[in-house]
């Protein structure tokens, strides 16, 4: 998994409450047996015209805002289906963080097994982000906790283990095989009806 | 101190970590689909390694399959991620339920066809909808790919803990209204993000009284209220309802003993509870684009709140003030792992018999399982389908989801046993109204929906 620390780059405001994962990245983009490559078709019904031609209103078209690796969002970002191809498509799009309101709690866990950092921010905070132009650049600072844009500075919280994943680019299998020894243990001490 | 029935299975299954912290957590039972394992898979096979417990793991086709004509499946990707399962299953020795097999169908409706499914277990599967599995007594939630990796690797999961929540459901279920309802009502009450962070678990006299097809329902959505666990005490509906299928313990009677245990102390234990008196409860009905925009029946759609509301009126085509017996109904689907239970299809059935289906409705009938689909069929259920203009189809997730050959025309106002109304859903531009089996029924017959506790259908 790849290391992340701390980023400045642009974003881009999506200011929806509720986005779901079908939203995210529909079902028929889900057929791939690859974890690449759904970065084309992310928020592809709002993306794209029927047709296929770009929807020039969708703020992910703004040529001003192509190079944005920040997402900044609304409240119960990616609920609805588990699938970790939103995850991987926001990723494979470019953005490195998203900060919305909160998450459902399978697209968090997703975003913690991808190196995709998912911030939690109140509205507030979140809506001088979103005022951010597309030139301006925010900075998002792991190890200290803390979101920066112009003179504003935003604390945020982040399990310890989670965070010491993503400093270090950490793999969760390699970390558990680590415990072989109490998973043989716990298994050998199971009730057994059969 | 007092303990719910969440806490008493959690702590069993903790291998290592503390509370508040990412646990270490034994999984009992892993079910697995074509769409979110072939990287979980292919992850295993770039790294060396195996699947720890092959009789832990069980796997089946249901998003990608088509319901007619199933061995043609002519999607070229479809039909890859239907052999890439076939194959490493093969190759990595785990149980498949394949295309055409007894045991086939959607994977939340086999797993307790199967006995696959038992109180205390925890279970996980790369669907959200797993929280159906929470019906019998256990921890069942929806993971995503590496985490699916993970458990195939290693048989365990880290999670933090969740808070739990209550939901004290009580009253005599109305006439005409079903458990669909309850959740659909709790949802449309509190939102959809109320269960966020949470692992639910209902009781009260309703819940004692339903069947286990009933509390699956239940648990079903609680996903769709945020909770990613929804569950119901264990009991002798359950233990019944478990003993004697295919993978049931084979010392029923010491297993009984074991699940026994499984039971939250006192009300105290929860973090939260909630309240639902569901004895003046009505059938419901979305009208919007999350499960959380839903109506009583017999209630006119709100007025535009927010942004939301305004783009999902607009997506939806309809207004604020109509009510659910003016939506155009033109595609009826009854199925899904919310709904495509025998009882739902008896139940549907019994509405729709001797009717026939409105001029220009399109209606699938798709059971959520071989077996179902048999059984069914022994009934007599098909023919009074056929008769009244509706398609029998096989089973699979079909129209609930659009992936496969299933789907409900853009622009369409779809009737719909099933638990998501997403924008594109079922479909691109597909305009999807969740409600019962019955109520769905309903509707088919009339092309739009009714009050079934008023209207003789």
């Amino acid at each position: 998994m790849q290391a992340i620390t701390t980023i400045s780059e642009t974003s881009v405001p999506i200011m929806k409450e509720n986005i779901d994962t079908d939203q995210l990245i529909p079902k028929q983009f889900l057929k791939n047996i690859l974890k690449t490559g759904y970065g084309k078709d992310l928020f592809y019904d709002w993306r794209y015209l029927p047709g296929g031609k770009l929807n020039p209103d969708f703020i992910l078209n703004d040529p001003d805002r192509q190079a944005a690796q920040i997402l900044v969002t609304g409240d119960n970002f990616g609920c609805g289906s588990s699938r970790e191809h939103a995850v991987w498509a926001l990723k494979d799009y470019g953005f490195k963080v998203v900060i919305a309101g909160g998450y459902s709690d399978i697209f968090y866990m997703n975003s913690t097994k991808n190196g995709f950092l998912a911030i939690i921010l109140p509205e507030a905070e979140r809506k001088i982000l979103a005022s951010a132009k597309p030139d301006e650049k925010i900075t998002v600072d792991l190890p200290n906790q803390q979101v920066r844009y112009h003179d504003y500075s935003f604390d945020f919280d982040i399990d310890p283990l989670w965070k010491h994943k993503f400093i270090n680019g950490l793999d969760d299998i390699d970390i558990t095989l680590g415990y072989e020894k109490e998973i043989e243990d716990f298994e050998k001490k199971m009730p057994n009806f059969n | 101190m007092s303990q719910t029935m969440f806490d008493k299975i959690w702590d069993q299954h903790v291998i290592t970590g503390e509370v508040g912290k990412p646990q270490l957590i034994y999984v009992d039972l892993q079910l697995l689909h074509e769409v979110t394992s072939p990287q979980a898979f292919e992850g295993l096979r770039e790294n060396h390694r195996k699947v720890r417990r092959t009789d832990r793991n069980f796997a089946t086709m249901d998003h990608n399959v088509p319901t007619v004509d199933i061995f043609n499946i002519k999607d070229a990707i479809s039909r890859k991620q239907i052999q890439t399962l076939q194959e490493n299953a093969d190759e990595f020795g785990v149980r498949l339920a394949g295309m055409g097999s007894q045991d086939q169908g959607i994977v939340h409706v086999i797993g307790p066809q199967l006995g696959l499914t038992q109180p205390g277990m925890v279970i996980v599967c790369g669907d959200s909808h797993t929280a159906t599995h929470g019906a019998f007594g256990s921890i069942a939630f929806g993971i995503g790919t590496s985490e699916v990796e993970h458990v195939l690797a290693t048989q365990t999961i880290w999670q933090t803990k969740p808070k739990t929540m209550g939901i004290h459901v009580h009253g005599k279920l109305p006439h005409g209204v079903f458990a669909k309802d309850i959740i659909m009502g709790i949802i449309a009450q509190e939102g959809v993000a109320f269960g966020t962070g949470y692992a639910v678990e209902f009781y009260g006299d309703t819940i004692r009284n339903m069947s286990m097809e009933e509390r699956m329902t239940l648990c079903n959505m609680a996903i769709e209220g945020g909770a990613k666990m929804g569950s119901v005490q264990p009991d002798q509906t359950t233990f019944d309802y478990v003993k004697g299928r295919k993978f049931a313990p084979k010392k029923f009677n010491q297993a009984v003993k074991y699940w026994q245990q499984f039971y939250t102390d006192d009300v105290s234990a929860f973090d939260d509870v909630m309240d639902f008196d569901v004895s003046k409860l009505a059938p419901f009905v979305s009208w919007g684009t999350n499960p959380g925009m839903s109506v009583p029946v017999d209630k006119p759609f709100p007025a535009i709140e927010n942004d939301d509301d305004k783009k999902a009126y607009q997506y939806v085509g309809l207004k604020p003030g109509q009510t659910a017996t003016q939506i155009p109904i033109g595609f009826v689907f009854f199925g899904s792992c919310t709904n495509g239970r025998l009882s739902d299809l008896k139940i549907a059935a019994s509405v729709i018999k001797g009717h026939h289906i409105a001029k220009g409705v399109t209606a699938l009938v798709v059971p959520g399982s071989r077996q179902i689909k048999e059984r069914a069929e022994e009934l007599g259920l098909d023919k009074i389908f056929k008769a009244a203009g509706c398609e029998w189809r096989e089973p699979g997730c079909s129209a609930c989801l659009g992936m496969n050959p299933d789907r409900v025309p853009a622009g369409v106002h779809c009737a719909s046993t099933s638990n998501r109304n997403f924008e594109g859903r079922q479909g691109a531009g597909s305009r999807t109204h969740l409600a019962s089996p019955a109520m769905v029924a309903a509707a088919a017959i009339h092309g739009h929906f009714i009050d079934i506790r008023k209207e003789a259908v």
